[in-house]
Order: C-alpha cells, then structure tokens, then sequence
C-alpha cells in the first residue's frame, strides 16, 4: 500500500489511487464497526489531539470514536476551554500542543486556510477537520464512501447534484473536488447570492431551477441553510428559501429513480429538506455518519502509521 | 564658486556623463570634463546611474504608537537606502496625526534621523480618521503637512467629504482618497475572483474601489477641486480616470509596483505576505494599470509602504494585516518597469517630477543651482531580499528570499554621502 501523505488538508492533495486505498481501508474498518467489541490495537500508544476551534458535533464525536476504536488516546480541546480565549496567538497554542508530542492533530477552525498554517508549523500528522469555507476534505471522502458502497468505481456516468449555500460551504468544495476525481458530473444548485463568485470557472454545471437541476440525478448533496444568511441580505427569509430550493419528493421524481439523498448535518428540517424524506429510503444521511468513522479510522491509521513508516526509514 | 567635487563616469539618461558639484548644489552635468583645480574632489562613478533623489508620496512609518512595526528613524533609513529623499506618511499613527502636536513630534523624529530624507506628513481629513468631523486642516498645514487623507477609512458621509475638499482648497492642499466602499468591501481579504471561491476567502470585488474611484471623479467635476486617488488597483478605476481627465477633470492617481508586478496567485497558498489593501488584482487589471501609467492615466507610483512585525503576518489569512513593506525593495522592482517598456525619464517622472507637481513640493531633476539631493544606482546588482539586508522593520514582502537586481549604491544629500551601501554591508 502506498501512502505518501502526512497531512490531509484537502481533497487536491489526493490521486484516485489515494482515495481508493482509503475506501478499501474504510470498507475494512466499517467491519469493526460492526463487532460486539469494537476496538483494535492498531494505534495503541498514539496520541491524537482533536482541536476543535469551531463547535463541532457529529465530526468531532466521529473522529474521537475513530480514534479510539483504533486503540489511540484521543484528547478533544474546544476553542471556549483553550488559551485562545486568553488572546494566544493560533501559533503558539499549536506549538504548545506539539510540544506535548502528538502524532496527529484534527483541527476544525473557522478560518479557510487554517489547517494548512497549522501544518506548517507543527512536526506531527495535521487532518483537516474543517477550515473556514475552504474544505473539509474527510466529509467528503466518508460521502464519496457512502456513494462508493452503493454505486462501487461506477462513477462514471453518473450526477450528482450539491444544493444549497454553496458559497459559504467547506463541504461542497471538497466534495466537488472529490466527485469530479472519481468521474461523476456534479451540478449545482442555489440562488446567486448563495453561489461563489466567478463559479463559471468551476467545473460544474450551475442551476437556478431546482426542479430543473433534479433531472436524471444519482444522488443529491442537501446543504445546511445557515439560519443567519438573511441577516446578510442574502436571502429574503427562509419560507421562500425552503419554496423555491428546499427539497421534496415532487424533486425526487423527477431524479433518477434510484436516487440517493445525502446532507453533511446538522439539518433543518423543513427548510432545506423535507423532514419526513430525510428519514426515508432514498435518504443515507444516518449511512454518512457511520461512514464518517469508518473513513477516519482510515484516515488516522494511514496518517499516523505512514509517519512511523518514515521515522524507521 | 569653485567646484568642490566632481563625480566622473555616470550614466544619465542613457548617456555618459560627469557630476560637477559645487556648495551643495549641483553645478552642471557635463559629457566632457572641464580642467579640474586642485582642490577638487574627483571620484569615479564606477558607470553607475545617475537619478535625483525620489519622492514616495505615500508611506506608513507607524510611528507615534506603532513603534514595533517601523519606527520614523527606520523607515527614513530604507527610504534612504531606497533612493528616496522626501516620503509622504499616512495619519494613521496612534494617536492619529490629527492635530499639529502629533506633525511635530513626526517631525521633531525626522530631525533627530538628520532631517533627511524629509518626511512630508500627510493630515488626518477627519478627527481620529472617524469620519465625522473635519480635522483642523489649516493647523495641520501650518505644522508641516503636505496633505490630507482619511487613509484606510474613507469618508462615507458624501456632504463631509464635499466639505472637507472645499476647505482644503482654500489652504492649496490635495485631499488624497482611499477608494473602497466599506459595505462592498467589508470583511473582504482578497480579490474577489476565482481564487477567493476556491480558496473560499471573502473577496473584494474591484467595484468597491471603483464606485468610489467614480464618486471621486464626479465630486471633483461639480466642486472643480482636485482629488488625489491613492493606490487605484483595477482596469474599471482606470478606465474612469481616462474619462476624467479626458474631460480636464482635476484628478490623480497613484498606483503600486504590487499592482504592476503581481496578481492575485501571488496569494495563493494562503501567502499573508501577498496580502495588501486593496487586494492584488488579475493580470487583466495588471495590464490595465501599466498602461495607464504609459498613457498618464495613473501619473505616480509610489510604494504605499505598510510595514508590520513578524508574528502579526504569521497568522491564518484572514487574521493578518494588509500591507506590505515597499520601500527597500522600490527601486529594484522599479527597474523591472524598464523591460516593459518604460525609460529612465519615465522612472524620474513617476517617482519624482509628477509627484512633485501634484503635492507642491520642491524636485529637480539636477538642474544647475539645485540641491545636490541625488542617488548612484548599479543596475546589474544583485541581491537577495532578507530580512537582514532590508533597513525598514518590516520584513512583509512577497519578494522576500527572491532575488532581485539593481540598488542604490550611493545616496548624496546636499552634495554631501549620506549613504553608502558598501559600508552597510560592512556593517550587516
């Protein structure tokens, strides 16, 4: 198995080869997710930090369990309880906590960017758990993972459509990056003031319309509404949000029948999903989150082990 | 009068030629040397370039308050090492150079550094650059400012904008404009383009400058006051500035080599030192702007020298200051123009003769009978930009570790060296 990377900052960083292992692997880990014991020694006597700078609750929890499950000491540290609080630069509180010698770091931050800083700066393993709107490269590997379980390498072909406040979203962006790698189209779908600028660039194909942007779809990434976009004169309010892009079965219909329904959490029902379709069949929103630790087990292991693997070297 | 020294050997203008210097002032600039007396200095000018001493019309030099990021003494030490022998510094010290107490103190700093290069103060237009009341701009005039700006914080208010242009005509003073609309603007760290949506920073779109860069324009036409544009970064500001002066509209502009020589990939992997205010454009606005600057739309350069400490660019994107520190690296980058097109005369017009014009202040171009304020450049020497050999305190550039070509050698005031770049070396 090849693994050349220390840090995950992003999507970019990885080959298809890349994103193959760590869905192999992750299939391999799901299993232990599986057992009545649901642990392996594999990082035992690792330390990960889990700094989450940003309030986090589904990857934060997920990440903590991967680690865990793995056998590793995870340590979670929230900005409200960290010296940051006290002014300390973001560069001294990532040199304090390298100095107590982690192997990996997990930083979720709300600045784009961040995780990269703190990659710069510190000696051990950096996973990017979130950074500002710029990526969140292993929500979209554990989506990528959930489509994977059910489509396998057949990405080819098929749509994918991401709806929803694309400009201020981390996970669109690395999602997009990592369908686009594995072959599938992707559209999308917002009003112009919740698009990024320029988007033409992108290569995506770009709709106003939902009902429009729902046609012959394979699966459909719902994106969660931030509820103060309003305030920003974005948005009029949410009711005519919800009308004209929140998703409902008459959109499934006109989808590819077997269309799959995904969203990152925390959702709002009823206003960028319809809240009975998100527990319906279509819906792998609970498969994202099992997922999640599958992927990151992975993700921890290939990090942390690939790190030793030089050290001996 | 009798020479006192005479520099042999120079390059003016493409051409060879010798310096005769006389009290202070120049004498004459001769292709054939005259018979020498004895009690003439002769120095070999080694075939360096011959320009007078520059003037940056707009620099930050941080202090009263911001010591830590550039004293006064150190920023007129790269501006003297620079090439520049008068510097126009922004208000924005703390306290704001509001009021005549803080123009003295700047001053009374310069004339400790030696009184040369001259610091020129620029006026806060408004009390604490707040934007709500006029400064007292004839105070500040009569302590020793050249002109007035709100710096980084534009006037809003278009009536208390109107009305502070008015009275700094009466006291013949320019009124130098930040153009950027805070709403459009706001929380915006780079150009809004394709880079800002895929690094997924906060953009600011070129229309913030240039709706203001149009206010600008037609407050000028209605008033018939003249304005001057700081730092015009985008092709839509030029265009409107063409169309300005087109209609004989009293209206400057200045621009930055940053803007000439970069774009916004500059700032790509998160390079807080490409970050600056306004944000670094695409080759589209880079075009535009050199053009403009052939053309005499934009009629200055200056470096909008914005040094800041270490630690404070060494911070997530969005969380470090704009600027970045110019004047060390001014001169080099400048020479860079000469590929594109420019001559030596235009470099003496855009770093000297036009900005001399637009603020009043005194510029010879060497003329006989002026003061021998002038600077020795080796076009063909190279040097790596360190932190070590740059003299301001500022080490925020994006040329930092690059190497770049050409430096002033020597600087001469009053005739007299007052600079020496060997003997700094020495001394590194």
């Amino acid at each position: 198995m090849e693994w050349a990377h220390k840090h995950i900052l992003d999507v970019d960083q990885l080959s298809l080869q890349d994103i193959y292992t760590i869905f192999d692997l992750a299939q391999n880990f799901a299993q232990i997710n599986q057992r009545p014991v649901k642990k392996v020694p594999t990082l035992k006597g690792k330390s990960i930090i889990l700094f989450f700078a940003e309030p986090s609750t589904r990857t934060k929890t997920s990440f903590d369990l991967a680690g865990k499950r793995l056998s590793a000491d995870t340590f979670s540290l929230a900005k409200s309880s960290s010296s940051l609080t006290k002014g300390e630069s973001l560069k001294d509180t990532v040199l304090t906590l390298q100095a107590m010698a982690p192997d990996c770091i997990v930083i979720r931050h709300s600045l784009s960017g961040a995780a990269k800083f703190i990659a710069s700066k510190v000696d051990c393993a950096v996973i990017n758990a979130g950074d500002g709107y710029h990526a969140h490269p292993t929500q979209a590997l554990l989506d990528g993972f959930c489509l994977f379980k059910v489509w396998k390498k057949d990405f080819k072909g098929k749509t994918v459509l991401i709806l929803g406040d694309i400009a201020h979203s981390r996970v669109a962006r690395s999602d997009l990056k990592l369908l686009v790698k594995l072959g599938a189209k992707v559209r999308l779908c917002a009003p112009r003031t919740l698009l990024p600028f320029e988007v033409k660039n992108w290569p995506v194909e770009v709709f106003f319309d939902l009902n429009q942007a729902c046609q012959g779809v394979d699966a459909i990434i719902c994106l969660r509404l931030q509820l103060e976009r309003q305030e920003k004169g974005l948005l009029p309010d949410l009711r005519e949000y919800s009308q004209r892009y929140g998703l409902g079965w008459k959109h499934l219909e006109l989808a590819n029948p077997q269309v799959k329904v995904m969203h990152p959490g925390p959702l709002n029902r009823g206003i960028e999903i319809d809240s009975s379709l998100a527990d319906a069949g279509p819906s792998l929103i609970l498969e994202q989150v099992s997922a999640g630790i599958a992927v990151r087990m992975a993700l921890l292991y290939l990090c942390i082990l690939s790190q030793g693997v030089q050290k001996c070297l | 009068m009798s020479i006192d020294l005479v520099i042999t050997n120079l390059v003016w203008l493409g051409k060879k030629t010798n310096l005769l210097l006389s009290q202070g002032k120049i004498r004459e600039l001769t292709p054939v040397l005259p018979t020498i007396g004895d009690g003439t200095k002769v120095r070999d000018g080694q075939g360096y370039v011959l320009l007078p001493s520059l003037i940056d019309a707009h620099v930050h030099l941080r202090e009263p308050g911001y010591e830590y990021k550039e004293e006064i003494s150190t920023g007129l030490k790269a501006a003297l090492g620079g090439g520049f022998g008068q510097v126009m510094a922004m208000a924005n010290t703390n306290p704001v150079n509001d009021q005549p107490s803080v123009t003295s103190f700047m001053l009374e700093k310069a004339k400790s550094f030696g009184g040369y290069p001259y610091l020129r103060p620029i006026g806060a237009l408004t009390k604490g650059l707040a934007g709500k009341e006029m400064a007292p701009l004839a105070e500040l005039k009569d302590a020793g400012c050249v002109a007035f700006s709100n710096d980084g914080l534009p006037v809003l208010n278009n009536e208390l904008f109107r009305r502070c242009l008015e009275y700094s005509s009466d006291l013949g003073l320019k009124v130098i404009d930040h153009c950027e609309d805070p709403f459009l603007a706001e929380k915006g760290v780079i150009n809004e383009g394709k880079l800002s949506s895929f690094l997924g920073l906060k953009g600011v779109p070129t229309v913030a400058e240039s709706l203001q860069v149009a206010r600008d324009i037609l407050l000028a036409a209605y008033l018939d006051v003249p304005i001057h544009l700081a730092h015009v970064s985008c092709a839509q500001s030029v265009e409107l500035i063409a169309w300005a002066k087109q209609k004989g509209i009293p209206i400057s502009a200045e621009t930055c080599l940053h803007y000439l020589l970069l774009t916004e990939e500059a700032c790509n992997d998160y390079n807080t030192l490409a970050k600056v205010n306004p944000p670094l454009r695409t080759q589209e606005d880079q075009m535009a702007l050199v053009d403009g600057l052939k053309s005499g739309v934009i009629d200055i350069l200056v470096t909008d020298h914005a040094p800041h400490a270490d630690f404070e660019k060494d911070v997530p994107f969005a969380e470090a200051p704009n600027g970045i520190s110019g004047l060390d690296t001014a001169l080099s980058l400048s020479l860079e123009l000469l590929k594109q097109g420019f001559c030596w005369q235009d470099l003496i017009d855009l770093w000297g003769t036009k900005p001399a014009q637009i603020f009043n202040l005194p510029f010879s171009t060497l003329e006989p009978g002026s003061e021998a304020n002038f600077i020795l450049v080796d076009p063909d020497y190279t040097w790596k930009v360190t932190a070590k050999n740059m003299f301001s305190k500022g080490k925020n550039t994006p040329w930092l570790n690059q190497i770049l070509q050409g430096k002033v050698i020597v600087h001469f005031y009053q005739g007299k060296e007052v600079f020496n770049l060997k003997q700094e070396i020495a001394g590194f």
